[in-house]
């Protein structure tokens, strides 16, 4: 479970760094625990874009009403594991 | 990669972090198609707006829409019309139910019996002499009079060519009455002889305003930023316009691809079924809009735009500021 989780996190930071064009990061110095809102500046647009592709790709949806939330990669990938097994 | 706590010292951190998790979420109303004005160059006669769906008269049908409203998100209902004030039922039942402001020619007094903290935007089209001209009388010796002193109001000063120069004595004015002052520019939809900006005026007018809010920091509820933006319609080197406007209604946005705008944003009719275009006029050409409140809109749904460099996000810091005071969420 710890290393599906690692693998999740990993994924969803790969995601945001592909679609927000993030620079100077990689999935593996993507702290999982920053503030995506505070710190990244991540706004609900972009988080609406990042939801897009994570939703094809594990095939769950994302409520909008969940974003505040998903406020770091580590819950994002709580998150999605959490969809996946209920 | 570049993080907000990395650009900011701790006072300027300090601010952003009164702000940076607000999400509002707000939308335009038409709470009414009349007025009781009729100003020279008002986007909402001009453009027929108006004309575009009859009144919804039954207060029942107001509240449930309003319900609906709430329901998908909206944080911030911003009241306009027509002229809110003909109809206080209607904004009695907005304010009720959430965080409300309300757009008025100040002629008629909002009681605060009713609406003890309401936020009320009173315009002010130039002077006295240009309100003659444009609005047919001199709003402001009534407005003034009716709004004195009051803690949840202040003047939407929409400055023309003709007050180059002269702003400060409105400034003044305002000051004297015990009222906050935000700065607009006339857009001038009617094209009135003598009201539409040339060459160079841009340039004087920003420096002005820059002036008052050095001068009257305590009156005018502005930023640097946002004169800049709303002189030259330039922000970090994009030029505003249809493809960058923030506030068009989101079911009519077709524009690809998409662009950062404000979430879940209608301007309804005073229907409630009828969306108007976006923020202001139907008809306006975009690549002239004035229109301060999209400008401001403008900055604040890029963000991370203006994580560049320490002083680009503090001028996203310092407009959002001014936002959230216009708005009520964060004290003057
Ligand atoms: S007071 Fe406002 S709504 Fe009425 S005519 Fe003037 S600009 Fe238009
Ligand atoms: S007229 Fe102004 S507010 Fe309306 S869509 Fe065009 S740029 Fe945006």
């Amino acid at each position: 479970m710890m290393l599906e989780t690692d693998a999740v996190m990993n994924h969803v930071a790969d995601v945001m760094i592909q679609e927000l064009k993030l620079e100077d990061v990689t999935p593996e110095t993507f702290d999982p625990d920053i503030d995506l809102v505070d710190e990244v500046g991540i706004d609900s647009m972009d988080l609406a874009t990042v939801a897009l592709v994570i939703q094809d790709e594990y095939g769950i949806r994302i409520d909008e009403d969940d974003y505040p939330k998903l406020t770091t990669v580590r819950l994002i990938a709580q998150y999605i594991l959490n969809k996946k097994l209920s | 990669m570049k993080t907000v706590s990395s650009l900011l010292d701790a006072h300027w951190y300090e601010r952003y972090q009164r702000i940076s998790k607000l999400n509002i979420r707000s939308s335009i109303y038409d709470v009414t198609n009349r007025c009781n004005l009729r100003c020279k160059g008002c986007f909402f006669f001009s453009s027929g707006e108006d004309k575009a769906a009859p009144e919804e008269m039954h207060m029942d049908a107001w509240e449930s829409f309003i319900d609906r409203e709430i329901g998908r998100g909206v944080n911030l209902a911003i009241l306009i019309g027509g002229e809110p004030t003909l109809c206080l039922d209607r904004v009695e039942a907005f304010y009720r139910r959430l965080p409300t402001f309300c757009a008025t020619n100040g002629l008629i007094k909002v009681p605060r019996d009713r609406f003890p903290d309401m936020m009320v935007g009173i315009s002010l089209w130039g002077d006295q002499a240009d309100e003659t001209v444009l609005r047919g009388k001199d709003t402001f010796s009534i407005s003034s009079k009716n709004y004195h002193g009051d803690p949840h109001a202040y003047y939407l000063y929409t400055i023309t060519p003709r007050q180059i120069g002269h702003t400060e004595r409105i400034v003044q004015k305002i000051r004297d009455v015990g009222l906050k002052i935000h700065f607009q520019l006339l857009s001038n939809d009617e094209g009135v002889d003598g009201f539409s900006w040339k060459p160079g005026e841009m340039k004087a007018i920003q420096d002005e305003m820059d002036e008052m809010l050095e001068k009257y920091p305590d009156t005018v509820i502005s930023s640097r930023y946002y004169h800049e933006i709303i002189t030259t319609g330039k922000m970090l080197d994009r030029s505003f316009g249809w493809n960058e406007c923030p506030s068009v209604t989101e079911p009519l946005d077709t524009r690809k691809p998409g662009t950062k705008r404000l979430i879940h944003f209608i301007r309804w009719a005073s229907d409630l079924k009828t969306m108007h275009r976006c923020c202001t006029s139907e008809t306006r050409d975009c690549s002239t809009c004035k229109d301060g409140a999209a400008h401001m809109s403008w900055v604040m749904v890029n963000k991370r735009a203006h994580m560049r460099s320490r002083v680009d996000i503090q001028n996203w810091i310092e407009v959002y500021e001014m936002f959230a005071k216009l708005y009520q969420f964060i004290p003057w």
